[in-house]
């Protein structure tokens, strides 16, 4: 072995190191953001590695410099300036795109790699000499253009850019679908004979069954997708480094597809849903209607926000339960100012965080860290269910099923076993909400007909704002 | 590389990868998606090989760069975002003192 082979092994082992350890720390708050910066730190490294090893021996010619500065420069300050200007609220749209170019990428190496092979040159591969790289190819192409396309349509059903067509829902979408799959297949195999040209069968029809497998999942699933997208992404990159031979793409590629399969895995098992129905069982609502979404609400009370603001000012204990139509209607702001006003008056105010509020596990901490809720006031769902009984008042801010009774009392109901946060315990529930529509699950949700809780019918910003106005008024928090 | 020592990198690879994440808190679950989201950019290292080693084949050369750049978009937006999201968390605490 000469130096720069040395060097590049050193580097390379140092860098796998940094990434399991990054990987590692990103699983505990007290860490994540160190390691989020120490993983960023190994991929540098990784390049600096990389490019010192080809200084070391080959060289790297002039002109391509110049690729690699203009591919660099561009990628990365598209990239800085997405990540910097997106709002909060698009974090899952965001992510989506961004494993979507990641697939891309690992897709046009294979593809440079197969239509161009380069002879001659000891330096060079062997390309298309041996199954193994056609394999490796055909893998990168395949599990690439899924990434990509998926995570196109993932992104642009969470932006509202695209619906769930009706066809999808049927089992038209089955056969479809495996129509799909087998012409990859096909073309997969053809590929491997040689038959060079069956390359772009492979990338159209692989790119369709993204479109086609992603398409009829719906909204409140999604996340679970892009996890899931996201694990395929790391595996496009494993396989993109068997193209390449590189060990180094091989383990952070496989290191990235088995965290984001636990990953999945962890999500689904938090919004009670197998990762097979999912992908396979369309989305929720299509299949209660069918059973049991019928149900008439009969003993609805509604109330003023004068009225809310009345019986929130005589309260002791407060518990806001924050859902996805909060991070719609971007209130969360308002709602921290409102909050300020209760704590002010010496309320206690605690938030309840449901394992999936929001539009993705977790994204609800994010948002409302940034309207500046301190940490501590952020419950879990196993932490704040028993303190439900000894609260006065809980605002339900735009979620709907996880505050559905129904998933403890009713097993015939789709809901049955999810885990709910029991705010009916709660002397009284509003629930602030545009009109009767259902949740996601398009179930009727019990807790709307019971006694104690009433409704505040409007939009989640503009009935905060007027709270803080009559809260004003009844001189809550102006001390 | 053999094609046999390749493949036990990939099993080991993967092997790590199940191990490294065992509890994850809710909070973290988009953080986490995040960041290894922005691993999976590195597929940058194959795309830099490829321009590497296009010598002077300019569609490779193209292909690389446009790879490349793909690549680079999703490892330095998706860490920036990271950071982003994981700074409301560590704010906090020193906040309140």
């Amino acid at each position: 072995m000469n130096l720069p082979v040395i060097i590049k092994f050193v580097i390379d082992l140092l860098a796998v190191l940094l990434l399991a350890l990054g990987i590692k720390g990103l699983s505990k708050v007290k860490s994540a953001r160190d390691a989020n910066r120490l993983a960023a730190f190994a991929m540098l490294l990784s390049v600096v590695g990389l490019l010192s090893y080809y200084l070391g021996t080959s060289g790297i010619a002039s002109q391509s410099w110049i690729w690699i500065i203009i591919g660099s420069i561009i990628g990365s300050l598209f990239g800085a300036i997405l990540a910097k200007k997106v709002p909060m609220t698009s974090m899952p749209e965001t992510v989506a795109l961004f494993n979507g170019c990641g697939g891309m990428s690992s897709l046009l190496v294979a593809l440079g790699v197969a239509i161009f092979p380069i002879s001659g040159g000891q330096q060079n591969f062997d390309f298309f000499k041996s199954l193994i790289n056609e394999v490796s190819i055909s893998v990168s192409i395949f599990v690439g253009a899924i990434t990509f396309t998926g995570s196109i349509v993932a992104m642009a059903k969470l932006q509202g850019w695209l619906s769930t067509p009706g066809w999808t829902q049927s089992k038209v979408r089955h056969f479809v679908n495996i129509v799909f799959a087998v012409a990859s297949l096909v073309a997969f195999f053809d590929l491997i004979n040689g038959n060079t040209s069956s390359i772009w069968l492979l990338v159209i029809v692989s790119s369709l069954l993204g479109i086609g497998v992603t398409l009829p999942i719906g909204g409140a699933d999604m996340p679970v997708v892009i996890s899931l997208l996201n694990s395929y992404s790391g595996i496009a990159a494993a396989a993109a480094g068997f193209v390449v031979d590189s060990q180094l793409l091989i383990v952070a590629g496989a290191m990235v597809g088995a965290a984001g399969l636990i990953l999945t895995q962890v999500m689904c098992k938090g919004m009670n849903r197998s990762l097979v129905s999912v992908l396979f069982g369309g989305s929720l609502s299509a299949q209660s209607t069918a059973s049991s979404g019928s149900g008439e609400y009969t003993n609805i009370t509604s109330c003023s926000v004068e009225e809310c603001a009345l019986t929130l000012e005589a309260a002791n204990k407060v518990i806001i339960v924050p859902g996805y139509g909060l991070a719609v209607a971007q209130a969360q702001h308002t709602l921290r100012e409102v909050t300020k006003k209760l704590e002010q008056n010496g309320i206690e105010v605690v938030y309840a965080i449901h394992p999936v509020a929001g539009r993705m596990p977790g994204h609800m901490n994010v948002l409302l860290a940034e309207a500046d809720v301190p940490y501590e006031q952020l419950k879990e769902m196993d932490v704040v269910n028993p303190d439900f009984p000894a609260t006065d008042v809980v605002l339900v801010l735009g979620a709907n099923d996880v505050v559905n009774p129904q998933a403890k009392n009713d097993s015939s109901s789709p809901l049955y076993g999810m885990p709910v946060l029991d705010v009916q315990e709660a002397r009284t529930v509003f629930v602030i909400k545009r009109g009767m529509s259902a949740g996601y699950s398009g179930i009727k949700n019990d807790l709307f007909d019971l006694p104690n809780t009433s409704m505040v019918f409007g939009d989640a910003k503009k009935v905060l704002n007027d709270l803080i106005g009559e809260l004003k008024d009844l001189g809550v928090g102006e001390k | 590389m053999s094609f046999i020592s390749l493949l036990w990198v990939l099993l080991l690879g993967s092997l790590l990868g199940l191990e490294l994440i065992g509890k994850v808190p809710p909070t973290l679950h988009t953080p986490l998606m995040s960041g290894a989201n922005a691993i999976s950019g590195i597929t940058m290292l194959a795309a830099l090989t490829l321009i590497v080693k296009a010598e002077g084949n300019i569609p490779l050369l193209i292909i690389g760069s446009v790879s490349l750049g793909f690549a680079l978009f999703n490892v330095v937006g998706g860490f920036f975002v990271t950071d982003r999201m994981l700074a409301m968390f560590s704010r906090k605490p020193s906040n309140k003192k």
